[in-house]
Protein backbone atom coordinates (compact mmCIF):
# COMPACT_ATOMS: atom_id res chain seq x y z
CA UNK A 1 0.00 0.00 0.00
CA UNK A 2 1.27 3.44 -0.72
CA UNK A 3 0.86 6.13 1.81
CA UNK A 4 -0.87 9.29 0.76
CA UNK A 5 1.71 11.97 0.84
CA UNK A 6 0.55 14.64 -1.54
CA UNK A 7 -1.20 17.72 -0.33
CA UNK A 8 -4.80 18.22 -1.32
CA UNK A 9 -4.81 18.79 -5.06
CA UNK A 10 -6.07 21.89 -6.74
CA UNK A 11 -9.41 20.93 -8.21
CA UNK A 12 -10.11 22.55 -11.52
CA UNK A 13 -12.66 22.05 -14.21
CA UNK A 14 -12.67 19.15 -16.62
CA UNK A 15 -12.30 21.05 -19.85
CA UNK A 16 -8.60 20.46 -19.93
CA UNK A 17 -8.41 16.92 -18.55
CA UNK A 18 -7.17 15.45 -21.80
CA UNK A 19 -4.70 18.28 -22.35
CA UNK A 20 -3.28 17.94 -18.86
CA UNK A 21 -2.99 14.18 -19.18
CA UNK A 22 -1.20 14.69 -22.49
CA UNK A 23 1.27 17.09 -20.86
CA UNK A 24 2.02 14.66 -18.03
CA UNK A 25 2.40 11.88 -20.58
CA UNK A 26 4.87 13.90 -22.66
CA UNK A 27 6.87 15.39 -19.82
CA UNK A 28 6.85 12.57 -17.28
CA UNK A 29 5.58 9.21 -18.57
CA UNK A 30 7.51 9.30 -21.85
CA UNK A 31 10.98 9.92 -20.43
CA UNK A 32 10.52 7.12 -17.87
CA UNK A 33 8.89 4.62 -20.24
CA UNK A 34 11.95 2.60 -21.21
CA UNK A 35 13.11 2.28 -17.62
CA UNK A 36 9.63 1.28 -16.45
CA UNK A 37 9.59 -1.36 -19.17
CA UNK A 38 13.12 -2.67 -18.66
CA UNK A 39 12.91 -2.87 -14.90
CA UNK A 40 9.25 -3.89 -14.85
CA UNK A 41 8.70 -1.24 -12.22
CA UNK A 42 5.60 0.69 -11.27
CA UNK A 43 5.33 4.05 -13.09
CA UNK A 44 5.16 5.97 -9.85
CA UNK A 45 6.17 9.32 -11.34
CA UNK A 46 3.13 9.31 -13.65
CA UNK A 47 0.74 8.45 -10.84
CA UNK A 48 2.29 11.11 -8.57
CA UNK A 49 1.92 13.71 -11.29
CA UNK A 50 -1.73 12.79 -11.89
CA UNK A 51 -2.34 12.89 -8.13
CA UNK A 52 -0.77 16.30 -7.80
CA UNK A 53 -3.24 17.63 -10.36
CA UNK A 54 -6.24 15.81 -8.93
CA UNK A 55 -6.61 13.79 -12.10
CA UNK A 56 -7.26 10.47 -10.35
CA UNK A 57 -10.75 11.78 -9.57
CA UNK A 58 -11.42 13.13 -13.04
CA UNK A 59 -14.54 10.95 -13.43
CA UNK A 60 -16.04 11.78 -10.05
CA UNK A 61 -18.98 14.18 -10.38
CA UNK A 62 -18.56 17.79 -9.39
CA UNK A 63 -21.23 17.35 -6.73
CA UNK A 64 -18.76 15.11 -4.90
CA UNK A 65 -15.81 17.39 -5.53
CA UNK A 66 -14.46 15.68 -8.65
CA UNK A 67 -14.00 17.06 -12.13
CA UNK A 68 -16.99 15.43 -13.77
CA UNK A 69 -14.91 14.68 -16.84
CA UNK A 70 -16.52 12.90 -19.76
CA UNK A 71 -15.44 9.53 -21.09
CA UNK A 72 -14.36 11.13 -24.35
CA UNK A 73 -12.02 13.52 -22.53
CA UNK A 74 -10.56 10.66 -20.54
CA UNK A 75 -10.27 8.56 -23.67
CA UNK A 76 -8.28 11.29 -25.41
CA UNK A 77 -6.02 11.67 -22.40
CA UNK A 78 -5.33 7.94 -22.45
CA UNK A 79 -4.49 8.01 -26.15
CA UNK A 80 -1.79 10.56 -25.32
CA UNK A 81 -0.55 8.53 -22.39
CA UNK A 82 -0.56 5.26 -24.35
CA UNK A 83 1.55 6.96 -26.98
CA UNK A 84 4.28 7.59 -24.40
CA UNK A 85 4.05 4.69 -21.95
CA UNK A 86 1.50 1.92 -22.35
CA UNK A 87 2.13 0.59 -18.84
CA UNK A 88 1.38 3.97 -17.27
CA UNK A 89 -1.71 4.34 -19.42
CA UNK A 90 -2.95 0.86 -18.52
CA UNK A 91 -2.64 1.57 -14.79
CA UNK A 92 -4.50 4.83 -15.23
CA UNK A 93 -7.19 3.21 -17.39
CA UNK A 94 -7.77 0.41 -14.91
CA UNK A 95 -8.02 2.89 -12.06
CA UNK A 96 -10.66 4.90 -13.88
CA UNK A 97 -12.65 1.75 -14.70
CA UNK A 98 -12.92 1.15 -10.94
CA UNK A 99 -13.85 4.76 -10.29
CA UNK A 100 -16.53 4.60 -12.98
CA UNK A 101 -18.03 1.54 -11.28
CA UNK A 102 -18.11 3.35 -7.94
CA UNK A 103 -19.58 6.51 -9.41
CA UNK A 104 -22.27 4.72 -11.36
CA UNK A 105 -23.19 1.93 -8.93
CA UNK A 106 -22.23 3.13 -5.46
CA UNK A 107 -25.18 5.04 -4.08
CA UNK A 108 -25.06 4.48 -0.32
CA UNK A 109 -23.60 7.02 2.09
CA UNK A 110 -20.43 5.10 2.82
CA UNK A 111 -19.54 4.82 -0.85
CA UNK A 112 -20.41 8.42 -1.59
CA UNK A 113 -18.30 9.57 1.33
CA UNK A 114 -15.51 7.39 0.05
CA UNK A 115 -15.67 9.15 -3.32
CA UNK A 116 -15.37 12.52 -1.58
CA UNK A 117 -12.36 11.11 0.27
CA UNK A 118 -10.92 9.78 -2.98
CA UNK A 119 -11.04 13.28 -4.44
CA UNK A 120 -9.26 14.67 -1.41
CA UNK A 121 -6.65 11.94 -1.01
CA UNK A 122 -6.34 10.92 -4.68
CA UNK A 123 -6.59 7.21 -3.98
CA UNK A 124 -5.46 4.78 -6.67
CA UNK A 125 -7.92 1.90 -7.12
CA UNK A 126 -7.16 -1.58 -8.43
CA UNK A 127 -9.31 -4.52 -9.37
CA UNK A 128 -9.50 -8.17 -8.32
CA UNK A 129 -12.01 -9.79 -10.67
CA UNK A 130 -10.20 -12.94 -11.79
CA UNK A 131 -9.87 -15.86 -9.44
CA UNK A 132 -8.04 -19.13 -9.21
CA UNK A 133 -10.50 -21.90 -10.10
CA UNK A 134 -12.88 -20.07 -12.43
CA UNK A 135 -10.96 -20.70 -15.63
CA UNK A 136 -10.66 -16.99 -16.36
CA UNK A 137 -14.41 -16.38 -16.31
CA UNK A 138 -14.88 -13.12 -14.42
CA UNK A 139 -18.64 -13.74 -14.41
CA UNK A 140 -18.29 -16.37 -11.71
CA UNK A 141 -16.63 -16.50 -8.31
CA UNK A 142 -15.49 -19.22 -5.97
CA UNK A 143 -15.02 -16.96 -2.95
CA UNK A 144 -17.96 -15.39 -1.15
CA UNK A 145 -18.43 -12.39 1.09
CA UNK A 146 -19.39 -13.44 4.56
CA UNK A 147 -21.67 -10.75 5.98
CA UNK A 148 -22.52 -10.76 9.67
CA UNK A 149 -23.58 -7.90 11.97
CA UNK A 150 -23.11 -5.34 9.25
CA UNK A 151 -19.52 -6.42 8.54
CA UNK A 152 -18.20 -8.31 5.55
CA UNK A 153 -15.27 -10.66 5.39
CA UNK A 154 -13.60 -11.92 2.24
CA UNK A 155 -10.67 -14.06 1.21
CA UNK A 156 -9.85 -14.39 -2.47
CA UNK A 157 -7.10 -16.13 -4.42
CA UNK A 158 -6.43 -13.70 -7.23
CA UNK A 159 -4.09 -14.90 -10.00
CA UNK A 160 -3.56 -11.27 -11.03
CA UNK A 161 -4.02 -7.94 -9.31
CA UNK A 162 -2.43 -5.26 -11.43
CA UNK A 163 -0.46 -2.77 -9.30
CA UNK A 164 -2.06 -4.36 -6.24
CA UNK A 165 0.90 -3.46 -4.07
CA UNK A 166 0.59 0.21 -5.03
CA UNK A 167 -3.18 0.57 -4.76
CA UNK A 168 -5.04 2.37 -1.99
CA UNK A 169 -8.18 0.31 -2.48
CA UNK A 170 -9.28 -2.76 -4.42
CA UNK A 171 -12.66 -3.62 -5.88
CA UNK A 172 -13.08 -7.40 -5.64
CA UNK A 173 -15.80 -9.67 -6.97
CA UNK A 174 -17.21 -12.45 -4.82
CA UNK A 175 -20.36 -14.48 -4.47
CA UNK A 176 -23.09 -12.64 -2.57
CA UNK A 177 -23.07 -15.24 0.22
CA UNK A 178 -21.71 -18.68 0.98
CA UNK A 179 -25.01 -20.12 -0.32
CA UNK A 180 -25.09 -18.16 -3.57
CA UNK A 181 -24.47 -19.74 -6.97
CA UNK A 182 -21.18 -18.84 -8.64
CA UNK A 183 -22.68 -16.19 -10.90
CA UNK A 184 -24.58 -14.27 -8.18
CA UNK A 185 -21.76 -11.84 -7.54
CA UNK A 186 -21.20 -8.58 -5.75
CA UNK A 187 -18.39 -6.05 -5.94
CA UNK A 188 -16.79 -5.13 -2.63
CA UNK A 189 -14.55 -2.16 -1.96
CA UNK A 190 -11.63 -3.41 0.12
CA UNK A 191 -9.59 -0.79 1.94
CA UNK A 192 -6.68 -0.68 4.31
CA UNK A 193 -6.17 -1.17 7.17
CA UNK A 194 -8.67 -4.05 6.80
CA UNK A 195 -7.10 -5.12 3.52
CA UNK A 196 -4.19 -7.50 3.47
CA UNK A 197 -2.40 -8.73 0.35
CA UNK A 198 -0.09 -11.70 0.30
CA UNK A 199 1.85 -11.74 -2.93
CA UNK A 200 2.04 -15.01 -4.85
CA UNK A 201 4.72 -15.18 -7.53
CA UNK A 202 6.21 -12.44 -9.65
CA UNK A 203 5.19 -10.41 -12.70
CA UNK A 204 7.76 -10.86 -15.43
CA UNK A 205 5.82 -10.53 -18.67
CA UNK A 206 6.51 -9.77 -22.31
CA UNK A 207 4.74 -6.41 -22.20
CA UNK A 208 2.85 -4.06 -19.91
CA UNK A 209 5.68 -4.77 -17.56
CA UNK A 210 5.11 -1.65 -15.48
CA UNK A 211 1.62 -2.73 -14.47
CA UNK A 212 3.25 -5.00 -11.85
CA UNK A 213 0.54 -7.67 -11.95
CA UNK A 214 1.46 -10.71 -9.83
CA UNK A 215 -1.04 -12.90 -8.02
CA UNK A 216 -2.19 -12.24 -4.48
CA UNK A 217 -4.19 -13.78 -1.72
CA UNK A 218 -6.52 -10.96 -0.77
CA UNK A 219 -7.98 -10.85 2.74
CA UNK A 220 -10.34 -8.06 3.59
CA UNK A 221 -13.09 -7.07 5.94
CA UNK A 222 -15.10 -3.95 6.49
CA UNK A 223 -18.49 -2.29 6.74
CA UNK A 224 -21.00 -4.22 4.63
CA UNK A 225 -21.99 -0.92 3.02
CA UNK A 226 -18.68 -1.08 1.15
CA UNK A 227 -20.38 -3.67 -1.07
CA UNK A 228 -21.71 -1.87 -4.13
CA UNK A 229 -25.45 -1.46 -4.30
CA UNK A 230 -25.97 -3.11 -7.68
CA UNK A 231 -25.23 -6.77 -8.44
CA UNK A 232 -21.91 -7.27 -10.22
CA UNK A 233 -23.67 -8.54 -13.35
CA UNK A 234 -25.28 -5.10 -13.74
CA UNK A 235 -22.05 -3.25 -12.90
CA UNK A 236 -20.27 -5.38 -15.46
CA UNK A 237 -22.82 -5.01 -18.28
CA UNK A 238 -23.60 -1.34 -17.81
CA UNK A 239 -20.21 0.01 -16.81
CA UNK A 240 -17.14 -2.18 -16.36
CA UNK A 241 -17.28 -3.90 -19.71
CA UNK A 242 -18.03 -0.91 -21.95
CA UNK A 243 -15.78 1.48 -20.00
CA UNK A 244 -12.92 -1.03 -19.90
CA UNK A 245 -13.14 -1.72 -23.62
CA UNK A 246 -13.27 1.99 -24.42
CA UNK A 247 -10.40 2.97 -22.14
CA UNK A 248 -8.19 0.03 -23.09
CA UNK A 249 -8.81 0.73 -26.77
CA UNK A 250 -7.81 4.35 -26.14
CA UNK A 251 -4.37 3.48 -24.86
CA UNK A 252 -3.94 0.83 -27.55
CA UNK A 253 -4.69 3.53 -30.10
CA UNK A 254 -1.92 5.52 -28.38
CA UNK A 255 0.52 2.64 -29.00
CA UNK A 256 -0.55 2.52 -32.65
CA UNK A 257 -0.20 6.28 -32.89
CA UNK A 258 3.37 6.18 -31.57
CA UNK A 259 4.22 3.44 -34.08
CA UNK A 260 2.78 5.18 -37.08
CA UNK A 261 4.46 8.41 -36.02
CA UNK A 262 7.82 6.69 -36.24
CA UNK A 263 6.88 5.17 -39.59
CA UNK A 264 5.88 8.57 -40.94
CA UNK A 265 9.07 10.23 -39.71
CA UNK A 266 11.10 7.39 -41.22
CA UNK A 267 9.49 7.73 -44.65
CA UNK A 268 9.82 11.52 -44.58
CA UNK A 269 13.50 11.27 -43.69
CA UNK A 270 13.95 8.95 -46.69
CA UNK A 271 12.05 11.35 -48.91
CA UNK A 272 14.27 14.25 -47.88
CA UNK A 273 17.34 12.33 -48.97
CA UNK A 274 16.05 12.03 -52.53
CA UNK A 275 13.48 14.67 -53.39
CA UNK A 276 11.46 13.71 -56.46
CA UNK A 277 11.59 9.98 -55.66
CA UNK A 278 8.71 8.64 -53.57
CA UNK A 279 10.27 6.13 -51.16
CA UNK A 280 9.08 2.55 -51.62
CA UNK A 281 7.84 2.45 -48.03
CA UNK A 282 5.52 5.43 -48.63
CA UNK A 283 2.91 3.15 -50.17
CA UNK A 284 2.94 0.95 -47.11
CA UNK A 285 2.68 4.05 -44.95
CA UNK A 286 -0.46 4.99 -46.87
CA UNK A 287 -1.80 1.51 -46.13
CA UNK A 288 -0.93 1.69 -42.44
CA UNK A 289 -2.45 5.15 -42.21
CA UNK A 290 -5.76 3.84 -43.54
CA UNK A 291 -5.65 1.11 -40.91
CA UNK A 292 -4.89 3.66 -38.21
CA UNK A 293 -7.80 5.81 -39.32
CA UNK A 294 -10.16 2.83 -39.07
CA UNK A 295 -8.94 2.31 -35.53
CA UNK A 296 -9.20 5.97 -34.47
CA UNK A 297 -12.67 6.40 -35.96
CA UNK A 298 -13.89 3.13 -34.46
CA UNK A 299 -12.82 4.33 -31.03
CA UNK A 300 -14.37 7.77 -31.47
CA UNK A 301 -17.70 6.24 -32.54
CA UNK A 302 -17.65 3.70 -29.74
CA UNK A 303 -17.10 6.37 -27.10
CA UNK A 304 -20.01 8.36 -28.57
CA UNK A 305 -22.17 5.22 -28.63
CA UNK A 306 -21.56 4.73 -24.92
CA UNK A 307 -21.95 8.40 -24.00
CA UNK A 308 -25.25 8.62 -25.87
CA UNK A 309 -26.86 5.97 -23.67
CA UNK A 310 -24.71 6.08 -20.53
CA UNK A 311 -27.64 6.97 -18.26
CA UNK A 312 -30.08 4.46 -19.72
CA UNK A 313 -29.58 1.07 -18.00
CA UNK A 314 -32.06 -0.57 -20.35
CA UNK A 315 -30.19 0.37 -23.50
CA UNK A 316 -26.85 -0.37 -21.87
CA UNK A 317 -28.17 -3.87 -21.16
CA UNK A 318 -29.30 -4.51 -24.73
CA UNK A 319 -27.58 -7.34 -26.58
CA UNK A 320 -26.67 -5.15 -29.53
CA UNK A 321 -24.71 -2.78 -27.30
CA UNK A 322 -22.84 -5.61 -25.56
CA UNK A 323 -21.96 -7.15 -28.91
CA UNK A 324 -20.72 -3.78 -30.18
CA UNK A 325 -18.54 -3.17 -27.12
CA UNK A 326 -17.08 -6.67 -27.34
CA UNK A 327 -16.41 -6.16 -31.04
CA UNK A 328 -14.62 -2.91 -30.22
CA UNK A 329 -12.21 -4.74 -27.90
CA UNK A 330 -11.49 -7.49 -30.39
CA UNK A 331 -11.05 -5.09 -33.32
CA UNK A 332 -8.93 -2.59 -31.41
CA UNK A 333 -6.63 -5.25 -29.97
CA UNK A 334 -6.13 -6.69 -33.44
CA UNK A 335 -5.65 -3.32 -35.14
CA UNK A 336 -2.98 -2.21 -32.67
CA UNK A 337 -0.79 -5.20 -33.55
CA UNK A 338 -1.43 -4.68 -37.27
CA UNK A 339 -0.45 -1.01 -37.16
CA UNK A 340 2.69 -1.71 -35.11
CA UNK A 341 3.74 -4.54 -37.43
CA UNK A 342 3.17 -2.47 -40.55
CA UNK A 343 5.14 0.36 -39.01
CA UNK A 344 7.99 -2.04 -38.31
CA UNK A 345 8.04 -3.16 -41.92
CA UNK A 346 8.20 0.49 -42.95
CA UNK A 347 11.07 1.35 -40.60
CA UNK A 348 12.84 -1.96 -41.17
CA UNK A 349 15.81 -2.81 -39.00
CA UNK A 350 15.75 0.65 -37.44
CA UNK A 351 12.57 -0.40 -35.64
CA UNK A 352 13.91 -3.84 -34.77
CA UNK A 353 16.96 -2.38 -33.09
CA UNK A 354 16.45 -1.36 -29.51
CA UNK A 355 18.50 1.84 -29.71
CA UNK A 356 17.22 4.00 -32.55
CA UNK A 357 14.63 6.79 -32.67
CA UNK A 358 12.50 4.30 -34.65
CA UNK A 359 12.68 1.40 -32.14
CA UNK A 360 9.33 -0.36 -31.81
CA UNK A 361 10.19 -3.39 -29.70
CA UNK A 362 8.39 -2.16 -26.59
CA UNK A 363 5.35 -1.16 -28.63
CA UNK A 364 5.19 -4.58 -30.29
CA UNK A 365 5.48 -6.40 -26.95
CA UNK A 366 2.82 -4.20 -25.34
CA UNK A 367 0.49 -4.48 -28.33
CA UNK A 368 0.42 -8.27 -28.14
CA UNK A 369 -0.97 -8.10 -24.61
CA UNK A 370 -4.11 -6.41 -25.90
CA UNK A 371 -5.66 -9.56 -27.37
CA UNK A 372 -4.66 -11.67 -24.36
CA UNK A 373 -5.92 -9.60 -21.44
CA UNK A 374 -9.41 -11.05 -21.42
CA UNK A 375 -8.68 -13.34 -24.33
CA UNK A 376 -10.26 -12.36 -27.63
CA UNK A 377 -11.44 -15.94 -28.12
CA UNK A 378 -13.43 -15.74 -24.89
CA UNK A 379 -14.97 -12.45 -25.97
CA UNK A 380 -15.82 -13.78 -29.41
CA UNK A 381 -17.33 -16.84 -27.73
CA UNK A 382 -19.62 -14.54 -25.75
CA UNK A 383 -20.62 -12.70 -28.91
CA UNK A 384 -21.22 -15.99 -30.69
CA UNK A 385 -23.62 -16.97 -27.93
CA UNK A 386 -25.44 -13.62 -28.00
CA UNK A 387 -25.72 -13.74 -31.78
CA UNK A 388 -27.82 -16.91 -31.50
CA UNK A 389 -30.65 -14.66 -30.40
CA UNK A 390 -29.73 -11.10 -31.40
CA UNK A 391 -32.09 -9.63 -34.03
CA UNK A 392 -29.68 -7.17 -35.58
CA UNK A 393 -29.76 -3.39 -35.41
CA UNK B 1 -49.14 -29.28 -20.73
CA UNK B 2 -49.83 -25.81 -19.35
CA UNK B 3 -47.67 -22.84 -20.25
CA UNK B 4 -46.16 -22.82 -16.76
CA UNK B 5 -45.31 -26.49 -16.98
CA UNK B 6 -43.59 -25.95 -20.30
CA UNK B 7 -41.61 -23.01 -18.89
CA UNK B 8 -40.55 -25.10 -15.91
CA UNK B 9 -39.55 -27.96 -18.19
CA UNK B 10 -37.40 -25.62 -20.27
CA UNK B 11 -35.79 -24.25 -17.11
CA UNK B 12 -35.13 -27.74 -15.82
CA UNK B 13 -33.44 -28.73 -19.03
CA UNK B 14 -31.54 -25.52 -19.86
CA UNK B 15 -31.57 -23.14 -16.89
CA UNK B 16 -28.82 -24.88 -14.92
CA UNK B 17 -30.45 -23.67 -11.74
CA UNK B 18 -29.06 -24.52 -8.34
CA UNK B 19 -32.62 -25.28 -7.24
CA UNK B 20 -35.49 -27.41 -8.58
CA UNK B 21 -37.15 -25.57 -11.45
CA UNK B 22 -40.31 -27.60 -10.92
CA UNK B 23 -41.02 -26.13 -7.50
CA UNK B 24 -39.35 -22.72 -7.57
CA UNK B 25 -41.61 -19.75 -6.69
CA UNK B 26 -42.77 -17.91 -9.77
CA UNK B 27 -41.25 -14.62 -8.63
CA UNK B 28 -37.89 -16.00 -7.50
CA UNK B 29 -34.94 -14.38 -9.24
CA UNK B 30 -33.61 -17.02 -11.62
CA UNK B 31 -30.25 -15.32 -12.05
CA UNK B 32 -29.76 -15.30 -8.29
CA UNK B 33 -30.70 -18.99 -8.40
CA UNK B 34 -27.74 -19.89 -10.57
CA UNK B 35 -28.89 -19.23 -14.14
CA UNK B 36 -25.95 -17.75 -16.03
CA UNK B 37 -26.35 -15.41 -18.97
CA UNK B 38 -25.11 -18.29 -21.12
CA UNK B 39 -27.87 -20.54 -19.79
CA UNK B 40 -30.46 -17.80 -20.25
CA UNK B 41 -29.71 -17.75 -23.98
CA UNK B 42 -30.40 -21.48 -24.16
CA UNK B 43 -33.58 -21.03 -22.12
CA UNK B 44 -34.69 -18.40 -24.56
CA UNK B 45 -33.95 -20.54 -27.62
CA UNK B 46 -35.86 -23.44 -26.09
CA UNK B 47 -38.81 -21.19 -25.21
CA UNK B 48 -38.96 -19.92 -28.79
CA UNK B 49 -39.03 -23.48 -30.03
CA UNK B 50 -41.58 -24.68 -27.47
CA UNK B 51 -44.02 -21.80 -28.04
CA UNK B 52 -43.23 -21.17 -31.71
CA UNK B 53 -42.48 -17.52 -31.05
CA UNK B 54 -39.59 -15.15 -31.62
CA UNK B 55 -38.72 -12.69 -28.88
CA UNK B 56 -38.38 -9.17 -30.22
CA UNK B 57 -35.18 -7.19 -29.76
CA UNK B 58 -36.67 -5.13 -26.98
CA UNK B 59 -37.55 -8.28 -25.06
CA UNK B 60 -33.95 -9.47 -25.12
CA UNK B 61 -33.21 -8.15 -21.65
CA UNK B 62 -32.20 -9.81 -18.50
CA UNK B 63 -35.47 -8.66 -16.93
CA UNK B 64 -37.54 -10.71 -19.41
CA UNK B 65 -35.98 -13.90 -18.08
CA UNK B 66 -35.49 -13.04 -14.43
CA UNK B 67 -38.41 -15.10 -13.08
CA UNK B 68 -41.05 -17.58 -14.20
CA UNK B 69 -43.67 -14.83 -13.96
CA UNK B 70 -41.58 -12.52 -16.15
CA UNK B 71 -41.02 -15.27 -18.70
CA UNK B 72 -44.76 -16.04 -18.81
CA UNK B 73 -45.55 -12.36 -19.39
CA UNK B 74 -42.94 -12.20 -22.14
CA UNK B 75 -44.21 -15.34 -23.87
CA UNK B 76 -47.80 -14.08 -23.73
CA UNK B 77 -46.77 -10.73 -25.16
CA UNK B 78 -44.98 -12.43 -28.04
CA UNK B 79 -47.88 -14.83 -28.69
CA UNK B 80 -50.25 -11.89 -29.00
CA UNK B 81 -47.91 -9.91 -31.22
Amino acid sequence: MTSITEEAPVVSDSSDVSRRMARIADEISGPAADEVDQQGRFPSETISALRAEGLLSALIPRSLGGMGASYSELSQGLVSMGRQCASSAMVVAMHHIQVASLVRHGRNDLLRNYMVELVDRQYLLASATTEVGTGGDVGSSVCAVDVADGTFRLEKQAPVISYGRFADGILATARRSADSPENDQVLALCRPPELELEQVGEWNALGFRGTCSPGFILRASGDAAAILDDPYSDVSTQTMLPVAHILWSSLWLGIASAAIDRARRFVQAEARKRPGMTPAAALRLADATALYQQFADLLRCSVARFEDIQDDPDRLSALGFAIAMNSLKVSASTLVVDVVRQSMVICGLASYRMDTPYSLGRHLRDSIGASLMVNNDRIMGNNAQMLLVHRGE
Amino acid sequence: MTMDETIRDVLTEHGRLAVDAGSIEENTDLFASGMTSHASVNVMLALEDAFDIEFSEKMLRKSTFESIAAIRAGVLEMKEA
